[in-house]
């Protein structure tokens, strides 16, 4: 009973956690949606443990604790893969900043010699 | 919190509106666009904000004679317009005008914009008043136009038919807001755009203008896209409401205050 009870506090945090993050403008939409919907599945599977045990038996999964094992693994290789996507976009953008940055200051120098000689 | 240093404002150049036009990928509509401004508003002040256009959007503004900010990358129709925000703060102007690079928006109606700026800070050019078939919305996007003009109503304590019309004008109370935090997520510049003017005490008005079709290309009318739309449309409303906005157009700075 103890250990529910512990399982359920831990979701509810997770939320909050979840929650004040978005209130305070630390993650973007795309990654709130995801992140709440995760959070709302793991309060519903701690509150109702009935449903991982039914749904284990409906697919076969002896174990239901490797049921969510399984789902949880596949989930976090996603979110490794799309968080490489994104950083990969992202370094894209700091680099044509840099170049960006770079053939500005060229200019601007140039700019300045030509009319400090005129 | 991510701050950015407030541009020095220029002294002596300031009471006069800045037209900002957000383009991205609009080479068939651009040069039309600020040759039709120019035909409303003689001597008026044109930004083009090029949002990482891979096309001729830059070069075709330029040919105009129109001053171009060529963003980078794309970051859509938000960060383009906080740079422009962030330009029109650091050259002296007091207020801005968005007008969409795809001709949609009549220049016509902005004396009527800027008039409006006298009783309000941010002024909407709503499309629905004047005439309902000139702008026809149906189904799932009609829904969700109805749903945030009610809520962001009450919010503003004035009705508002139109809250994700583009077409808008910003004066000078809020114009430091919007140079600092014009949001660019999924309709942030539209929505929560108004939600953060309206938690940082700016008031809200609107007039109606007239809509153009668009010349070029036309607006999705699939109710697949639609639904997607509602739900979209929704969450941003939700975020934009749950988010704390704990500033003031009042305070000097624009500091964080408590309340």
């Amino acid at each position: 009973m103890s250990g529910y009870l512990v399982g359920v506090v831990g979701s509810v945090l997770i939320l909050v956690g979840i929650f004040e993050l978005l209130r305070r403008r630390q993650l973007s939409e795309k990654y709130a949606v995801l992140w709440l919907i995760v959070g709302l599945i793991l309060l519903v599977l701690t509150i109702f443990p009935g449903l991982l045990t039914g749904l284990a038996r409906v697919l076969g999964v002896a174990v239901p604790a490797n049921l969510l094992f399984f789902v949880a693994i596949v989930f976090l290789v996603f979110v490794a893969l799309h968080l490489s996507w994104e950083l990969s976009r992202v370094e894209d953008e700091t680099r044509k900043l840099a170049e960006d940055l770079a053939l500005l200051r060229l200019e601007l120098e140039e700019h300045k010699r030509d009319t400090q000689d005129g | 919190m991510t701050g950015y240093p407030s541009p020095v404002p220029r002294p002596g150049s300031g009471g006069r509106p800045l037209i900002v036009v957000p383009a991205w990928n609009e080479e068939a509509s651009i040069a039309s666009t600020i040759q039709d401004i120019r035909a409303a508003l003689a001597d008026i002040d044109i930004l083009v904000v090029n949002d990482g256009s891979a096309d001729q959007t830059g070069s075709l503004a330029r040919a105009t004679g129109a001053t171009v900010l060529d963003l980078s990358y794309n970051l859509g129709v938000g960060g383009a317009m906080r740079a422009g925000f962030r330009y029109a703060l650091a050259h002296g102007y007091d207020s801005v005008v968005q007008i969409d690079g795809d001709g949609q928006h009549d220049p016509r109606d902005v004396p009527a914009l800027l008039t409006k700026l006298a009783e309000a800070d941010v002024v909407i050019g709503t499309r629905f008043d004047a005439n309902p078939e000139d702008y026809p919305v149906h189904g799932p996007r009609k829904w969700a136009m109805a749903l945030l003009a009610t809520v962001i109503s009450r919010l503003a304590h004035t009705r508002l038919t139109d809250t994700t019309s583009g077409f808008r004008a910003t004066g000078p109370r809020a114009l430091p807001l919007y140079a600092r935090y014009y949001p660019a997520e999924y309709l942030g510049d539209t929505v929560e755009s108004l939600v953060i003017a309206i938690r940082a005490g700016c008031r809200i008005a609107q007039v109606p203008v007239t809509i153009r079709l668009r010349r070029h290309g036309q607006p999705s009318h699939s109710p697949r896209k639609a639904t997607v739309y509602l739900f979209r449309a929704m969450l941003a409303l939700l975020l934009a409401l749950v988010r704390r906005w704990k500033v003031s157009v009042d305070a000097p700075g624009l500091a964080v205050v408590d309340r």
